[in-house]
């Protein structure tokens, strides 16, 4: 199912396409605007982004068993621009240098990929962990990331 | 960071007379890089520390003396039980502490499971266990708990020296499509939370583990299996060379500890 939902859409960026400036990426992946609510979802999924697996937040109460071996992303949205942000969603080896923070759209350059969590290998082309929709909703969630 | 230390004051004392080494000065594979060496069980819950600290709670004594019923079974051709010839399993002792070794010829690198299916295949004329199987983890629980308290200690000299270099570099690869490498988590990151798991420095000291989420025993293979997995990676066999070159490196790591296993892990 994972690999349907990640087949890319044709107005969609590509993850080989996109256009870094540094580590930010300026123009949305989907061309439209992400949905800050499914974005939530997305981060506290384990099977999708499980950005809670590393990062504490604080905006996120409910949310049992937060990680912290990355910063809190309270107040993300004033540290960082949405550019920025959305190329740390991408890609966040391109704003930190060898961080341990996963690609979360990038199809390429892996050792030993996988098939999701199966331990074994892809059948078929890899898709990114996150869709091109699932970035901009995540990026939409962090832009009320304020204090 | 505070968060980041292991119980600061634990001992880990068995049946009230069994002391077993936990933090330990760190040996010459992890001098640069770690200022010192704790076993896994510094990281886990109160309540999980004291299961391993009684047999009576420990729940791999099931499975250990299941091991030890089959120590004292014939099987194969040649008529003979690991007994015939190794007469009582504390003949065993010291045994698990330099696994994995290079193998009598020195021409591969064998872990425990290796040396047994070699008695089971060449000497006693019985089929060789899968090494994740029921029979061989209850073998090597009961194998390993005769080593319980001697310190960890692997031959990385020789023959071996390849094999060490090897996993270390499967050590510090960073795998599947989370590029994370064994050091990520268990280096750079132990103590920290990851989700809901307290990241210990993934020795391997206390295998075989009874792991009470799988309610059962797992072997230090499987656990590298799972690892790998994590990192949405194609993982390697239990029992390839890569695991068994990287189960030497990470023993390595855990020089000076003690043997737990069995131990107890959530
Ligand atoms: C495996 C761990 C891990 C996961 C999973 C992870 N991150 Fe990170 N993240 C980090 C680390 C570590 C840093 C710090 C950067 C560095 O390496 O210096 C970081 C940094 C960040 C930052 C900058 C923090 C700040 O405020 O300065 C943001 C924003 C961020 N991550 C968002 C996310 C989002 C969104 C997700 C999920 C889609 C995610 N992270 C998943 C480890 C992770
Ligand atoms: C016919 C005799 C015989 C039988 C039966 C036998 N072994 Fe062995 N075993 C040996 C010999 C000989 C060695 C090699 C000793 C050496 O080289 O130091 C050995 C070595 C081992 C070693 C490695 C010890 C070390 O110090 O490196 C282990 C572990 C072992 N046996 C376990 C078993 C188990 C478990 C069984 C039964 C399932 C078994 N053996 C049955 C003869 C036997
Ligand atoms: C994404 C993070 C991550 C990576 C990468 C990772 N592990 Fe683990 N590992 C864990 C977690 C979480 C646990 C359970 C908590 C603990 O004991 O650290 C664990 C447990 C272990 C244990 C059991 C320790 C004990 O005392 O019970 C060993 C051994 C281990 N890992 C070895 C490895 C090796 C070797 C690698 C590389 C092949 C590896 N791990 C890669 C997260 C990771």
């Amino acid at each position: 199912a994972a690999t349907l939902a990640a087949l890319p859409v044709a107005a969609e960026t590509a993850p080989g396409t996109i256009a870094f400036d540094g580590g930010a990426v300026a123009a949305s992946l989907t061309g439209a605007p992400g949905d800050a609510a499914a974005g939530a979802k997305v981060m506290t999924t384990a099977a999708l982004g499980n950005c809670v697996a590393c990062h504490e937040l604080a905006a996120m109460p409910d949310v049992q068993f937060q990680g912290n071996i990355g910063p809190a992303l309270d107040g993300a949205a004033d540290r960082w621009t949405e550019a920025e942000l959305r190329g740390m969603v991408v890609n966040a080896k391109m704003t930190f240098d060898g961080t341990m923070m996963p690609a979360f759209y990038k199809t390429d350059g892996f050792i030993r990929p996988g098939d999701g969590y199966t331990g074994k290998a892809p059948e078929a082309e890899l898709p990114p962990v996150l869709t091109a929709q699932q970035v901009e909703d995540v990026v939409a969630y962090l832009l009320t990331l304020k204090e | 960071a505070a968060f980041a230390d292991p119980v600061p004051d634990a001992e880990l004392v068995v049946n009230e007379e069994i002391e077993l080494v936990t933090r330990v000065a760190p040996g010459p594979a992890v001098a640069d890089v770690l200022t010192e060496v704790y076993s896994g069980w510094l990281y886990r819950e109160s309540e999980t520390r004291a299961m391993q600290m009684d047999d009576f709670d420990n729940p791999a004594m099931v499975f250990v003396d299941q091991g030890l019923d089959m120590w004292d079974t014939v099987d194969g051709t040649e008529g003979k039980s690991c007994a015939s010839c190794h007469e009582g399993i504390e003949s065993m002792k010291g045994v698990r502490t330099s696994m994995p070794k290079m193998n009598g010829a020195a021409t591969d690198l064998w872990s425990l499971e290796n040396f047994v299916n070699d008695c089971r295949t060449e000497r006693m004329g019985a089929e060789a266990w899968k090494w994740n199987s029921n029979d061989m983890k209850n073998m090597t629980s009961a194998i390993s708990l005769q080593s319980r308290g001697e310190p960890m200690k692997v031959s990385v000299e020789g023959a071996a020296a390849d094999w060490w270099e090897r996993g270390k570099e499967i050590y510090y690869t960073r795998y599947g499509q989370l590029e994370l490498a064994c050091a990520n988590c268990h280096e750079a990151n132990a103590g920290y939370m990851i989700r809901a798991d307290h990241l210990s420095q993934g020795q391997i000291n206390g295998f075989p583990t009874y792991r009470l989420k799988d309610a059962g025993v797992v072997s230090i293979h499987q656990r590298f299996v799972g690892c790998v997995r994590d990192t949405r990676a194609e993982t390697f066999a239990a029992g390839s060379e890569e695991f068994r070159a990287l189960e030497l490196y990470v023993a390595s790591r855990g020089e000076g500890l003690s043997i737990e296993g069995v131990s107890v892990r959530p």
